[in-house]
Parts: C-alpha cells; sequence; structure tokens
C-alpha cells in the first residue's frame, strides 16, 4: 500500500478559478461593454440569414413543439429504470456497475439487505448536471435495467427533476399494458445471443 | 535452520532448509496458485491446485518442504489440466450473480476461474439445499462456499477459539465415472468438497466465539461476510487508508476502508476494517470497533481559548496512553518548558517497571516480541490476562502450540476457558492473587541454568526442595512357573495318560514401592496440580524455542520492583525470551518520552481523563470542554508490543483544535503534529526519520515493513544484581480483578457501535450458581477502597469464583476498588 497520497495535508479546496477578465467597476467600463457587445459585427450576419431563408418559403423547419422529429431506438437521451416482465419488479439488483463505470463520476447508490436478505437498492441518482450521456452505464448493465430512454426536453427548474429512482422507473400502468419499450443502443442483447452461448451442465 | 538453493523454473532461489516450496515461491516474487493455504497456519490441502513437480515427483507446494538443489516446476501440462479441472469443479453449482456478491470482485474463485481459462463446464452435480445461515456478526452463505476451509484453519491455528469446522452437506455421491475420467486430484478434492460445508462446532447457529471476524477476512469468496457490511458497498468504491489500530498495544497493521455515507451525506464514513491476514491477526475490536472518531465540524473559538485559559492556570497534564508517540513527546516538551507534572498512572508503573527491569537486564527494553513467541514452541504467560490485554499475545501462543506442536504454562488466579481451551498442552497453574514472585522463583528453578544464577537466589531455591517419600503402586509382570496336567498320549503304550507339565507364564501383579522423590514447596504454595511435574516434563519433550509473556499484574503489583528484577533474571539465566505487554495503546511510547509523575497537583488539565479541565476525544455524551479527535483522525505514530513505531494515518476528517493547536499558543511552533516525529528522543531509541517516510506494509515473504523498529539501548547494569525472597502476602476472599471482556479496551472501544459488550461484574456461569445471585442482578460492591453498584452480567469465557470489573466504561468506576494492583477483596451483595 502507497502513502504517498496521504502525505499531500493542503486540504484547502479541491476547485480552482480560472482566469476570467475582470468584471468592470466603473459607470463608463460597464457602459462600453454594453455597447461592445450589442452591436458587434456578427449580429446582422445572423439577422440576414434569417431574412433570407424567411422570404424563401421552401422551408424544412420542423415547426417544434408542434411538430417533433422521430427519435432513432438507440437515442441516448434521459435514463430509464426497466422492469421485469415477469413480476412487474425492478430490474436493478444494485451491483454498482454503473456508479463504477460512469466517466463524470454522476451516479451514486445506497443499498442495503432488504428483509428477504436479498440485495435492495434504498437510494439511486444520477447528477444529471454532470451526465454526458455516454451511454456507458446502459452498456455495463448486466440487467438491461438502466437504460437510455427518448425523453431529450430536459427544460425544467431543476434538472434533478427527471432523476428520481421512482419516476425514471418504468410506470406500473405501462407495464400492465405491456408497453415498456426494451433499449435496442449499447448493452441490448444482439440477436442470435442463443447460438454464442455455452449451456452448463445441469444434472436435473 | 540453514539456508539452501532451490531452483524454482528455472530460477536459483535462496530459501531456508524445511521451508514449504510455496513459501519460497512467494518470497521470490514467483506464481504458484493456491487457495487454502494461509501463512503461518499448518497446509489445510483441501484446495490442491498448488500442485508442483519437485524432482519429478508432483507434490503440493503448500506442505513439501524444500530440499538443497531440488528442481521445481511449477507448470506441467498434467499439473495445468488438473487446475483447470479444480477450477471447473469449484464452478460448479456456484451462482453467477456476482453483482450481489459482498465480495464484489475481490474473489479468489474468480481470479483463478479466470486465470485457468474455464471456459466451459464439463462436470455437474445435483445441487442440495444450500441457505444461508445468520450466525449472529458474521453471515454465512454456503452457497458461495467453496469450503477451503480457510475460515476453520484461522480459527483453530490462528485465533484459537476452534468455532469453525466441517460438517456434512448431504449431498448424492458423485457419478461414479467421473473417478475414471476426470484428473485424478480435482476428482479427490471434489469428492471430498461434495461432502461437506462449514458448520459451528458448539451445534448451536449461533456463534459463540471471542468474535474476532478473522473467518471472514480470510474468506476467498462472499460465503462469510460481516454482517454489519452485508451489501452496504462495493469493495472497489471503497477508499483505504493504511493505519494502525489504536485499542491496544498490539500496533496491528490495518487499513480503514472509507466512502461517503450515503447519497444524501456526502461526509465520509468507515465503512469496514481489512488487514493483511497473511502476516497480522485482528482481534473483534480492531476488526469491528472503527467508528470512534469525535466528530466536529467547526473551531469552537471560546472553548479554545478557555483551554488556553486553564493551561495557563494548570499545574498537571493528565493523560491516558491513548495517543501518539508526537502528541507524548508535545506534553513532554510543554513539560519542559511550563513545569507542568504528567500524570499517567498505568504507564508509569510500566515505566518504573521497565526501569528497575533494566537494572538486571542491562537494556532499557525487554529483548524480544510477539514473533519470537509465534516462532517458539514453549511459552509461559505471567500476570496477564491474554485474550483480553492483548488478543494478539494470544494468538501467539495459540500459533505457538498448534503450527509448533508447543506447550505452555499459563500462571493466573483467574480460571480462563479460552486459554484452556486452546488445547491439552497448555497448563494452568491457578495460583493465588500476590504470589506472582514465586511463580518466577519457580520459573527460575525449573529452567533457569544454574550455574548463570547468582549463588544467594540458588541457595533460596535449595530451601524449597525436600526429599520426600512417597508410596507408589507399580505393575510390574512377573514371571511365574506353573505345573500343569496335561493329557498326552503315551507313545510307548499307545493310551492317553496325564502328565505334568512345567510352564512359564507372565502375570500383572501390583507391588507398591516407596520411593524417595524431590518435593517442590513452590509447586504447593501456588497450587499445582500433583502432577504437574510429569506433565511438565512430558509437554518440554523436543522444545527448544522458549518465550515468555509477562502482563499488567506485574506492573502494578506491590512487589513490582523485585518483579521486575526477577524478570530480568530469568531472561538472563535461562533460555526465555522475554516480551512485556505494555498495559494500553501506546504505554511503551509514552513510557520513553514522558517523565511521568506520581501525584497530581492543584489545578489539572486532563486529556481523556477527566481533570478540572478536560479534554476529549470521546465527543456527546462524556464530560468535555474542548473536543479532539480521535486516533482515526489522527496522524502520528504508535508504539507496539514488538517495540515498532508504526505510522497511522487520519481515515476522517477532524474540523476542531487539536493538541498541537494548544502548543502553538503555549509558545510551541509546528504546522502539523507529525513535525515532531523525526525529532523523538534518539536516547531511548527513537529514529531520527520524518513521518513522511515511514512505509506501513508488508512484503510477499512476510517482512514487516512498518515504521521502524526501536533500537533496544544498552545502559548499564546496576551493581546490584540481587532479588528479594518472595512475599507470604496472598489474597483471600471473595475477589475482584481488573479487567476488559475480549473486543473492549476503553471508552473508545465501548463508543462504537458493534462492539455491544455490556458492562457489569462479570461473574462466570459456575460462580453464579454457587451462589444467590443471578444474572442482572443489581449488586453492591464494597471493600476499604470504595464502593460501586453494578449490574451482574454472566460471562462463560471466564471460570472460577473471581468476579471481573471492567474499565471501558467510564460509568462504572472499577478503579475506584483497586489501589493499583489489579486483585482485590471485596464484599458482594445484593441491593
Amino acid at each position: 500500500m502507497k502513502n504517498e497520497q496521504f502525505n499531500n495535508r493542503d486540504i484547502s479546496n479541491e476547485y480552482f478559478k480560472v482566469d476570467i477578465e475582470d468584471y468592470p467597476t466603473d459607470p463608463w467600463g460597464k457602459f462600453t461593454r454594453v455597447v461592445k457587445r450589442t452591436f458587434r459585427g456578427e449580429l446582422f450576419v445572423g439577422l440576414w440569414v434569417v431574412m433570407r431563408e424567411m422570404i424563401k418559403f421552401d422551408t424544412h423547419t420542423i415547426s417544434y413543439p408542434m411538430e417533433k422529429m422521430p427519435i432513432g431506438p438507440r437515442y441516448r437521451a434521459v435514463h430509464e429504470m426497466k422492469r421485469l416482465w415477469e413480476s412487474d419488479t425492478e430490474r436493478c439488483i444494485g451491483c454498482g456497475l454503473c456508479e463504477k463505470i460512469c466517466i463524470s463520476n454522476c451516479i451514486r447508490m445506497d443499498t442495503k439487505i432488504d428483509e428477504h436478505s436479498r440485495k435492495e437498492v434504498s437510494e439511486y441518482t444520477i447528477n444529471l448536471g454532470r451526465c454526458i450521456f455516454c451511454g456507458y452505464c446502459a452498456e455495463v448493465c448486466p440487467e438491461l435495467a438502466i437504460t437510455h430512454g427518448g425523453e431529450y426536453e430536459n427544460a425544467s427548474e431543476q434538472r434533478e427533476h427527471f432523476i428520481d429512482y421512482a419516476g425514471m422507473l418504468t410506470p406500473l400502468d405501462k407495464m400492465k399494458a405491456g408497453t415498456q419499450k426494451e433499449f435496442e443502443g449499447f448493452g441490448a442483447i444482439t440477436p442470435h445471443e442463443d447460438e454464442r452461448v455455452k449451456k452448463t451442465p445441469l444434472a436435473y | 535452520m540453514s539456508k539452501i538453493t532451490i531452483n524454482i523454473d528455472g530460477k536459483e532461489v535462496q530459501t531456508q532448509e524445511g521451508e514449504f516450496i510455496l513459501n519460497a515461491a512467494r518470497a521470490n516474487d514467483i506464481f504458484i496458485p493456491a487457495i487454502c493455504y494461509l501463512t503461518r497456519c499448518s497446509p489445510t490441502l483441501a484446495c490442491r491446485i498448488c500442485l508442483v513437480e519437485a524432482d519429478g515427483k508432483q507434490v503440493y507446494a503448500c506442505n513439501a518442504k524444500s530440499k538443497d538443489g531440488m528442481n521445481i516446476t511449477t507448470k506441467t501440462e498434467n499439473i495445468e489440466k488438473e487446475r483447470r479441472a479444480i477450477m471447473e469443479v469449484y464452478d460448479v453449482n456456484h451462482p453467477l450473480q456476482c453483482g450481489v456478491c459482498d465480495q464484489s470482485g475481490e474473489c479468489e474463485l474468480q481470479n483463478y476461474t479466470l486465470e485457468m481459462g474455464v471456459d466451459a463446464q464439463s462436470y455437474s452435480v445435483k445441487d442440495v439445499d444450500r441457505s444461508s445461515h445468520d450466525w449472529g456478526h458474521l453471515h454465512y452463505d454456503p452457497g458461495l462456499c467453496i469450503v477451503c476451509e480457510r475460515c476453520v484453519t484461522a480459527c483453530k491455528d490462528m485465533i484459537g477459539d476452534n468455532s469453525l469446522k466441517t460438517i456434512a452437506r448431504g449431498a448424492d455421491a458423485l457419478e461414479a465415472e467421473f473417478k475414471e475420467t476426470m484428473p485424478k486430484d480435482a476428482y479427490a478434492m471434489w469428492n471430498k468438497l461434495n461432502k461437506s460445508v462449514i458448520g459451528l462446532t458448539n451445534g448451536t447457529d449461533v456463534l459463540d466465539c471471542t468474535s474476532c471476524g478473522e473467518c471472514a477476512a480470510v474468506c476467498p469468496v462472499g460465503a462469510l461476510v460481516d454482517t454489519h457490511f452485508m451489501y452496504k458497498s462495493n469493495a472497489w468504491e471503497l477508499n483505504q487508508v493504511p493505519a494502525t489500530c489504536g485499542h491496544c498495544s498490539a500496533g496491528c497493521q490495518i487499513s480503514y476502508d472509507v466512502k461517503h455515507t450515503s447519497v444524501s451525506d456526502d461526509s465520509d464514513r468507515i465503512y469496514r476494517v481489512m488487514n493483511e491476514w497473511n502476516y497480522v491477526s485482528l482481534c473483534g475490536a480492531g476488526r469491528y470497533g472503527f467508528d470512534y472518531e469525535n466528530r466536529v465540524e467547526s473551531k469552537d473559538e471560546t472553548a479554545f481559548a478557555s483551554a488556553i485559559e486553564a493551561f495557563k492556570k494548570a499545574d498537571t497534564i493528565a493523560f491516558t496512553s491513548t495517543i501518539t508517540n508526537e502528541e507524548a513527546y508535545l506534553l513532554q516538551k510543554l513539560k519542559e518548558k511550563h513545569g507542568y507534572k504528567l500524570v499517567n498512572h498505568e504507564a508509569k508503573s510500566f515505566q518504573t517497571f521497565l526501569r528497575n527491569y533494566s537494572e538486571i537486564s542491562g537494556t532499557m527494553l525487554y529483548g524480544n516480541d510477539l514473533k519470537a513467541t509465534h516462532n517458539s514452541n514453549f511459552v509461559i504467560s505471567l500476570g496477564a490476562a491474554l485474550k483480553s490485554d492483548n488478543p494478539n499475545a494470544r494468538y501467539a501462543l495459540n500459533n505457538s502450540m498448534t503450527v509448533n506442536k508447543g506447550a505452555g504454562l499459563y500462571f493466573h488466579p483467574l480460571q480462563d476457558s479460552i486459554i484452556e481451551g486452546l488445547g491439552k498442552s497448555i497448563m494452568t497453574v491457578k495460583h493465588a492473587p500476590l504470589q506472582e514472585e514465586a511463580a518466577l522463583y519457580l520459573i527460575l528453578d525449573l529452567f533457569a541454568d544454574k550455574e548463570k544464577l547468582p549463588k544467594k537466589v540458588l541457595e533460596y531455591l535449595e530451601t524449597f526442595h525436600s526429599e520426600k517419600t512417597i508410596t507408589v503402586e507399580e505393575t510390574i509382570k512377573e514371571e511365574i512357573v506353573e505345573i500343569v496336567k496335561e493329557m498326552k498320549v503315551n507313545e510307548e503304550t499307545g493310551e492317553e495318560e496325564e502328565i505334568e507339565v512345567e510352564k512359564k507364564k507372565m502375570v500383572p501383579k501390583k507391588i507398591s514401592k516407596e520411593l524417595v522423590v524431590d518435593n517442590n514447596a513452590l509447586l504447593t504454595i501456588l497450587g499445582a496440580d500433583d502432577s504437574f511435574m510429569e506433565d511438565l516434563d512430558k509437554n518440554l519433550k523436543k522444545k527448544d524455542t522458549f518465550a515468555m509473556i509477562v502482563g499488567a499484574a506485574l506492573y502494578n503489583h506491590p512487589n513490582s520492583k523485585n518483579l521486575a528484577r526477577l524478570v530480568g533474571l530469568v531472561e538472563k539465566c535461562s533460555d526465555f525470551e522475554l516480551t512485556m505487554i505494555p498495559p494500553l495503546t501506546n504505554s511503551l511510547g509514552v513510557a520513553l518520552i514522558c517523565e511521568l509523575d506520581d501525584e497530581r497537583g492543584s489545578f489539572t488539565v486532563g486529556y481523556n481523563v477527566i481533570g478540572d479541565f478536560t479534554l476529549s476525544a470521546l465527543g456527546d455524551g462524556s464530560e468535555c470542554d474542548l473536543d479532539m479527535p480521535a486516533i482515526n483522525q489522527q496522524e502520528g505514530t504508535l508504539t507496539s508490543i514488538n517495540k515498532r513505531v508504526n505510522p497511522t494515518n487520519a481515515a476522517l476528517p477532524y474540523k476542531g483544535y487539536e493538541l498541537n493547536d494548544i502548543a502553538n499558543e503555549l509558545g510551541m511552533n509546528s504546522e502539523n503534529v507529525i513535525d515532531y516525529t523525526v525529532s523523538l528522543p534518539t536516547a531511548v531509541g527513537f529514529k531520527e526519520e520524518a513521518f513522511d517516510n515511514l512505509p506501513n506494509h508488508y512484503e510477499n515473504d512476510g517482512t514487516e515493513v512498518r515504521g521502524y523498529l526501536l533500537e533496544n539501548v544498552k545502559i548499564n547494569r546496576s551493581t546490584n544484581q540481587n532479588v528479594e525472597p518472595f512475599g507470604e502476602d496472598k489474597l483471600e476472599g471473595t475477589l475482584i480483578y481488573l479487567a476488559n471482556p475480549v473486543r473492549q479496551f476503553t471508552a473508545f472501544t465501548n463508543k462504537t457501535t458493534n462492539l455491544d459488550e455490556i458492562a457489569g461484574l462479570y461473574m462466570s456461569e459456575e460462580f453464579l450458581s454457587q451462589s444467590e445471585l443471578n444474572e442482572g442482578d443489581n449488586v453492591r460492591v464494597k471493600n476499604s477502597n470504595g464502593e460501586i453498584v453494578v449490574n451482574i452480567v454472566s460471562d462463560n469465557k471466564i471460570a472460577g469464583d473471581i468476579a471481573v470489573l471492567p474499565t471501558f466504561d467510564s460509568k462504572i468506576n472499577s478503579e475506584a476498588l483497586f489501589s493499583g494492583y489489579r486483585f482485590a477483596t471485596a464484599s458482594i451483595e445484593k441491593v
């Protein structure tokens, strides 16, 4: 076991500030900043493009939010937690692989032993402010429990609103109706999976 | 033992004659797979995976001894076949839910399955019901168990509780065809595996042992898990902080496994304690007593200011030895600067004892350490409640008995079922309290080299010997001649006639004989069994390495000066390697660094003891004027029984004030307390090493690379090498004894959540049944020193009629009844 890491006793703060140009303090400085930002040449370039497209009338623009593009099955938007088809219980077993693999370190979970002495996930959070939607969590999940969904509209007062464990789980009425959709992106079962598996002999 | 050279896979390797091949290979970074073998324990031969070829013959590396010039191949075609088959067998019916296993990848089954490249299974057997068991502080899942028996081995060979054994699995027999088709060793292993699982020796489903948890630590899979850690965290999430256990003087290497508390609480928490179980074994306090930290979130400036005031006013600092060397050094510096008296009774008595011992031995410290005890084959323990004073000393005693086929002599007034349970070859002598000197004279009489002993002592010892005539009944075989009548055919006449024939016959006959034997009065004085000498002679056969452990009953003894000198004499005149058990965590360090005083002055600042102003790391619920960090929140060094200065790191943050801040206010100057590590006094054996340079790990060959060893400084022997005869005093009547139960040492262990021992007056089941008292009764314990009212706790780990009072619970002021010495007489009445 190496001790070096413990020899650094600077515990002041792990964050550091980036160099930012100082904010103007006097009124004249503030005024010139406003003028500089308002009347940049780029503004008129943008305005011209809009004007040009407006008078052409052969627009390809989808009139969002009235119209929406179809989303591919492998699209990686806000996470979902799937349920088991057989019992409607959650698939997540709390193995913690998603927590480990997450490269932006935004998944955390608490586990405990439940009344059937099985492992139970008591808390599960994804910090969407840090999530880069790389899809590693869905890929590593051995139970196909955590997947990405198609929900890309992340406007909310708090991004955390999307990531509440109960909210991520497939709603029970959807399960009852049999409309839970399997994720087809990385980590999903590939076709011909059965042929690749070597069967273990069983004595009964 | 001599050095030899063996050849493993073409590499020349130096090792000791008779060393196991596996250990020789490991010491030289050669990999031989092995699951069931535990270093320091006897080979189990359960897994058979350590097969190697030695001089063309297949042997098991864990129990084959090296011979000079041996040629060893660790891999042959046949061995690889065997190993793969063994791993396949281990995987038969093993659950595949590794994701919810608490071993979380630190799994030897996983590692070796991958190492042997097992990608398909060719064997199968019908599984049986293997539902899990809750054994109390441990959880056993036979479904995950591979029956390597490492837990059984550790419990038997190292700990000495013998709480685990293999029991019948109740499975179907293996199919006959496997015997022909399978590799031989793999089949033999499977045949044994299929018949057994692990069970408890006491026949119930709840463990009744000293709860060290070492079995769970050595488990290669997730079959044995600490109940408090079940499904709490994956191993890889935990941050390991190398440290030294701060509960007793053993100074065990541990690592605190630290992680944030929960999703909503970002502050760190210790989840478990791990150790290098091949080279160090923890006790229950070390393993489970980890959450004794003092959580302080901010600096309390008013309390600090009043602390400075108190220090300016005070003339005494009272403290316990649960502090680091650096803090002890700080206190000594403050004494030199401001003239404080330093009061620490338990370290003071140890210091005095050491000094008196030095006058005879000529060295500042005792000659040896627990490692010598591990390697010896005859151990004497005197004046120590081994199992609770220093569990590692008990492990060393047990280890020497099981692995070295050793024997032991345990001198103690209190009968201890745990020590007696270690085996038949441990002889316990239940002497009366205050008779420790007589015990030392007996040791001198039995083991000392008579030529080295001072003449006066020899003459004194001679006075105890007398000749005694005893009548012994002996059975001898005697030859007798009988005249028997037989019928025989007369050759001449052809008729049958009777003739007389003489026949010789051996018959046993009892005779009584008068014998003149040596009568040793010391044995009678100490109350040894009649068969003591006979048993001792038997136990001393083939013994060549001797060790002696002495403990706290000697340091606080009224005649401790004479005892210390006697101990010195035993070490000088016999082959015994001596180890002394320091009474508390860092008593040895404190005894070396601080000049201690006897009595408190008019105003006392207490550090972890109650004073007029109290600094305390015990936190809430204790009397405390200013918070201090606990040992698991501090950096520093601790001096262990093995005379080693071990570094420990801070596992948890502490945001309040510490002793160093106070010292800085009082004219010292250093940023961190560990700046003082380098200036620890070299005159008493410390080295000029900076804290950051101190390592804390074990090498592959078991070498302890932790901190540094104290130098055993030579000092001048006293011109007076005489020892006094022993006193006649002994305590009789209802006796009480000051000792803690196993797993408890101080108020710090009492504070932890997993150590749930209840404090009270411990009485053995035998004692309770003889008296009119029952468990749970409130009793008044009273003697001339004082009186206390406590609850009775029935304790099946002790026997006999001495009641034990603990010190770990500050609510019971046990010390009030004792005047130094650990035994006292008292009356016990029901209230």
